[in-house]
């Protein structure tokens, strides 16, 4: 249990560097489709509703997990189409 | 479960987590930016098929529905809505991810079997206990801190900032509680200490925000952006899922970053902005009606147009009233008459204009404007002392340069645009207002400054007729 937790702690460290290192490299005119893209992809909670709607039978954890994942579904179809909708507009001149 | 299949699920993660990352990578430039999204997809595509194929999924019904549902509202308003909405629509979906975190948090604390967070003696592992808890929190004040930003974005309630005495200390007292029902929950996990502290989470997100002025939306906006990618990355903790860890610190350094530039572009600190009451919507209502006596020079749509017409190069200086007014298609049009009759023309966008980072960007790019004609601050401050015209439109504060001038201004210290080097300077304004700062924009008053009154789409489409 407390190696394991050392052991994510680090991931989330490190991930924080890869992100602000990434992110600064985003070129200002894309910050719109970053919201929408990083909001997208932030919805990977849906892995955890996923598996608090799946067991058998009904209880209130899976009806809570029912919401979770309908939510978090908008927003990664959303999310994505959006952002597909933007960056198609972004064009070089001619 | 084997160690096989939990090291492939482990891997599968990570995959995902990988993809995840360049698909912000691919946001380095256009032509690699649809790219990037597909990345995103597959990644996603990936989580969600690992997890549905791992034992403690067992019934599919209300899976599959949920999928649906989501599907066919989550791709509806994305095809729908109209890019001027964007920042809304970017609130409301943030709402949803605080929510879901919020429901999340709740699924595990009522059935933590499912998610193995039991200790041995029956009881949530405390440090589970820590992880559902800020997951909870974070998720409530997003959601609800969205919900008020979504409010005043799309109009429903002013953009004013609501204050009232004590609200500061109010809100000290709010976040006190919660931290102490936090550690309260450690020692005994009692459901009313867990639901309590996520009522409290849902108020003090309204809180926070209401006090925060529509024209500091951008900050708020990836404030919350950032809020939604902590809340992620705690319950990522609680399931033990790498895939949600780095993804939740990747979109909460994000967000950070937005607010960070955000904050830099107004030359206030976050602080500042976060304790709120400044400013209002003063800038998209008002008459015409003078609040100094110093005369300015007023032009009409024909004497813009053969300005403009007459001049080497053009700089277009767009903002939230332009936004506002749905000009940017004419705009768009107006410049193209220009640059065949040889003008050369270009835009230059403060990064605080508009509602949210970018958004000029994307309004511009919806109207066909080649992204390479449009320029950051930075890169192109320094050629409007070279060129003939800075076209302003429903842009103010940006351009004050009392900015530069006057350390008593409340805008004293913001990076502007420097318009006023320009040998004219077309204003298009509605009336004499001033902006959401509460300042005069002292640029009216030069002697190179033609003001156009008028409505910024109806503006542009008559100087559009003149040019032919």
């Amino acid at each position: 249990m407390e190696a394991n937790f050392i052991q994510q702690l680090s991931i989330f460290v490190l991930a924080i560097f890869v992100g602000y290192y990434v992110v600064w490299s985003v070129t200002p005119a894309l910050h719109t489709p970053l919201m929408a893209v990083t909001n997208a992809i932030s919805s990977v909670i849906i892995v955890g509703a996923l598996i608090a709607a799946g067991p058998e039978g009904m209880s209130l954890s899976k009806m809570l997990g029912f919401l979770a994942m309908t939510l978090a579904a908008i927003n990664i179809f959303g999310g994505f189409t959006v952002t597909q909708r933007m960056l198609a507009m972004y064009k070089k001149k001619k | 479960m084997t160690d096989l299949h939990a090291n492939l699920t482990a891997l599968a993660y990570l995959v995902a987590a990988v993809l995840f990352i360049m698909a912000l990578r691919g946001l380095s430039s256009p032509e690699t930016s649809r790219a990037g999204n597909l990345f995103g997809m597959i990644g996603m595509l990936i989580a969600v098929v690992t997890t549905v194929f791992s034992p403690e999924v067992q019934s599919y019904e209300w899976i599959i529905a949920a999928l649906i549902i989501g599907a066919v509202i989550g791709i509806t308003t994305a095809k729908r809505i109209a890019m001027t909405a964007m920042p809304q629509l970017v609130a409301a979906f943030h709402s949803l991810v605080g929510m879901a975190a919020v429901l999340v948090a709740g699924a595990a604390f009522t059935n933590p079997d499912a998610f193995g967070l039991v200790a041995a003696d029956g009881n949530i592992f405390v440090g589970s206990r820590i992880e559902m808890a800020l997951g909870a929190v974070i998720g409530a004040i997003t959601f609800s801190g969205s919900v008020i930003a979504f409010t005043k974005l799309q109009g429903l309630v002013s953009g004013a900032p609501v204050s009232f005495g004590g609200q500061h200390f109010l809100n000290a007292l709010v976040g006190l509680v919660i931290l102490g029902l936090i550690v309260f929950f450690c020692v005994d996990q009692q459901p009313w200490i867990f639901w309590t502290m996520t009522a409290l989470a849902f108020v003090i997100g309204v809180l926070i925000i209401i006090p925060i002025g529509g024209a500091d939306m951008p900050v708020v906006v990836s404030m919350l952006n950032s809020y939604s990618g902590w809340a992620a990355a705690g319950i990522g903790f609680t399931l033990k899922n790498d895939a949600l860890i780095v993804t939740g610190a990747l979109v909460g350094s994000s967000g950070a970053i937005l607010s960070y530039i955000m904050c830099k572009g107004m030359n206030r600190s976050f602080f500042n902005v976060i304790l709120g009451g400044f400013g209002g919507d003063s800038d998209s209502s008002g008459p015409a009606g003078d609040s100094d006596d110093r005369p300015v020079k007023r032009g009409s749509a024909e004497d813009a147009a053969f300005i403009m017409k007459n001049a080497g190069s053009v700089i277009i200086v767009p903002g939230y009233g332009m936004a506002v007014a749905q000009a940017q298609h004419a705009l768009r049009e107006m410049c193209d008459e220009l640059k065949q009759a040889g003008v050369t023309v270009k835009y230059a966008i403060h990064p605080v204009a508009g509602r949210m980072p970018g958004h000029m960007n994307v309004l511009l790019a919806e109207a066909n404007v080649p992204y390479d004609e449009v320029f950051e601050l930075e890169d192109i401050n320094s050629e409007f002392q070279t060129t003939d015209v800075a076209f302003v439109i429903g842009a103010n504060d940006v351009t004050n340069p009392s900015a530069k001038s006057d350390p008593a201004s409340p805008i004293y210290g913001m990076p502007i645009l420097d318009v006023e080097k320009a040998k004219t300077v077309l204003f298009v304004k509605r009336g004499m207002s001033p902006g959401y700062a509460g300042v005069q924009n002292e640029l009216f008053y030069r002697d190179n400054t033609m003001m156009l009154f008028g409505d910024a789409k109806k503006m542009v489409e008559t100087i559009l007729r003149n040019l032919d």
